[in-house]
């Protein structure tokens, strides 16, 4: 186990180092109900744990010796940075950069009969769970998912026995805890198997809940995660959160469309005209957008109330919704219903499409199903775009 | 998550209640309760529901779960 875990390297983590002030606050802070003089024997061994070429990261609050040696405490509560890292990873900057050295840590005082908490080495996982744990003693086993949440990483392939297991052995687990006993999410069980685990390590795996803020109650109720706790739930919120980074992967497409759209818009009875590609090349990028909005945030936030199953169909029924209102606002702008019913099937489809792309990243389709709503519907979608773009160019030549 | 369903009659989950031996272990790693507990068998109850994530597929220490994604 490294003691000092290199916490990246970029400028907005540079301040996280071991700043004696800022930890010793909160240090304070996260240690009410314990001894409070500890707290100076908990600065001189931070400090010991400075090392030429590392720097402590800002979650890490004291080192424990164990007979495996000294493994990080870290705190429960989320600092400026935290949140900082959040809105960054919402947004998909960096996204790689968010991760935990895998490795095991601890939080509150653990000892020798103390549970072990499986998780994965994205930060907000990370952060979800210390933050879910602010009275709790445990260990947290992180294991390496190359910065990806549990479920996607069970997926992957990365969240697995062979990693738990390799986990386990590298950081002597028999030797900090008397019992035999990990505690894997739920939406870890897709990518281990809990005989091949107990097999391999001896270790038995127990499954705690899908949530996070569930763990206290499952500890109290031993070990037992109740019906609730075993389904996974997709709110407003989670579906919210989930919304910018689906918008920021259809930007990249959607300047290249921008480009085609430009050049297809200046195509008329003069052949290619700047004009003519600049007025009416905005007005579709226009529709892109109102697309794009339609399929990518508001379909998805809106799920369960728009009817058909189908999240092509779904995005039909926003997209239409949206086209209607774009029609309104930009009717003076355009001349006849070719171009109108152009720029309102293009929108159309977009919405559609990025609806459709949206069940990659929900809790609850199926491949199957979504392999069976793709081929339903793409050729609907490319259909719907050939004649749009015939529409469009058909209008410039009235 | 009873009001966001997806696709009805895709699911290609199969369940061989012969070969289970109620270990009860896919009714606590299913995230959907597809799986009930009946006379110390699993039975499946919301076949509709599975997102054929594989996770008691992985878990059953009998064989007795099967999903295949993609086929079909
Ligand atoms: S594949 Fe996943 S969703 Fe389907 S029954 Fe198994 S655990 Fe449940
Ligand atoms: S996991 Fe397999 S053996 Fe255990 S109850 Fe389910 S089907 Fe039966």
């Amino acid at each position: 186990m490294d003691k000092t875990k290199g916490c990246g390297q970029d400028g907005h983590l540079s301040h996280q180092g071991l700043k004696l002030s800022t930890s010793g606050v909160n240090i304070m802070a996260s240690m009410e109900g314990r001894d409070p003089s500890c707290s100076s024997l908990v600065k001189d061994a931070l400090a010991d744990h400075e090392k030429p070429g590392f720097k402590l990261c800002s979650y890490v609050e004291r080192f424990s010796e164990t007979h495996a040696g000294p493994i990080p405490i870290i705190k429960s509560g989320l600092g400026k940075d935290d949140l900082f890292s959040t809105f960054h990873v919402r947004w998909g900057i960096h996204r790689l950069n968010y991760t935990v050295a895998p490795g095991l840590y601890g939080i509150g005082n653990p000892g020798r009969t103390s549970e072990v908490l499986v998780t994965a080495n994205f930060k907000l996982t990370f952060d979800h769970l210390r933050k879910a744990l602010p009275h709790t003693s445990a260990w947290i086993l992180v294991l390496d998912t190359k910065g990806i949440n549990v479920w996607c990483a069970a997926g992957k392939g990365t969240f697995s026995t062979r990693e738990l297991v390799k986990r386990i052995e590298d950081c002597s687990l028999e030797k900090i805890v008397d019992h035999k006993r990990v505690i894997v999410p739920q939406l870890g069980a897709t990518g281990v198997s809990a005989v091949d685990v107990k097999k391999q390590s001896g270790f038995r795996v127990v499954y705690g809940p899908i949530r996070a803020r569930d763990i206290p109650a499952f500890f109290k109720n031993n070990r037992r995660a109740d019906q609730k706790m075993r389904q996974v739930s997709f709110t407003l919120y989670e579906r919210f959160i989930l919304t910018p980074v689906e918008i920021k992967n259809a930007l990249k497409p959607a300047c290249i469309t921008s480009l085609v759209l430009f050049v297809v818009s200046g195509l008329g009875p003069g052949g290619f005209s700047f004009s003519g590609a600049w007025e009416r090349g905005l007005l579709s990028v226009l529709a892109l957008a109102t697309g794009i909005f339609s399929g990518g945030f508001v379909t998805p936030v809106l799920l369960p109330y728009i009817p058909f199953r189908e999240f092509a169909a779904k995005g039909i029924i926003t997209g239409s919704v949206f086209a209607i209102l774009l029609m309104v606002a930009v009717s003076p702008a355009i001349n006849g219903m070719a171009g109108s019913g152009a720029l309102f099937l293009f929108s159309l489809v977009i919405s559609s499409y990025l609806a459709m792309n949206f069940t990659g990243t929900t809790p609850f389709t199926s491949p199957s199903g979504v392999e069976k709503e793709m081929k339903r519907f793409i050729p609907v979608q490319v259909a719907a775009l050939a004649v749009s773009t015939g529409l469009w160019i058909c209008s410039a030549f009235k | 998550m009873k009001e966001l369903r997806y696709l009805d009659n895709v699911a290609t989950l199969v369940l061989d209640e012969e070969k289970c031996i109620g270990c009860s272990l896919c009714t606590e790693v299913c995230p959907h309760a597809v799986f009930e507990m009946k006379q110390n068998r699993a039975s499946i109850v919301d076949l509709n529901a599975c997102m054929e994530c594989g996770a008691c597929v992985n878990n059953c220490p009998s064989g007795a779960i099967s999903v295949s994604p993609g086929v079909g």
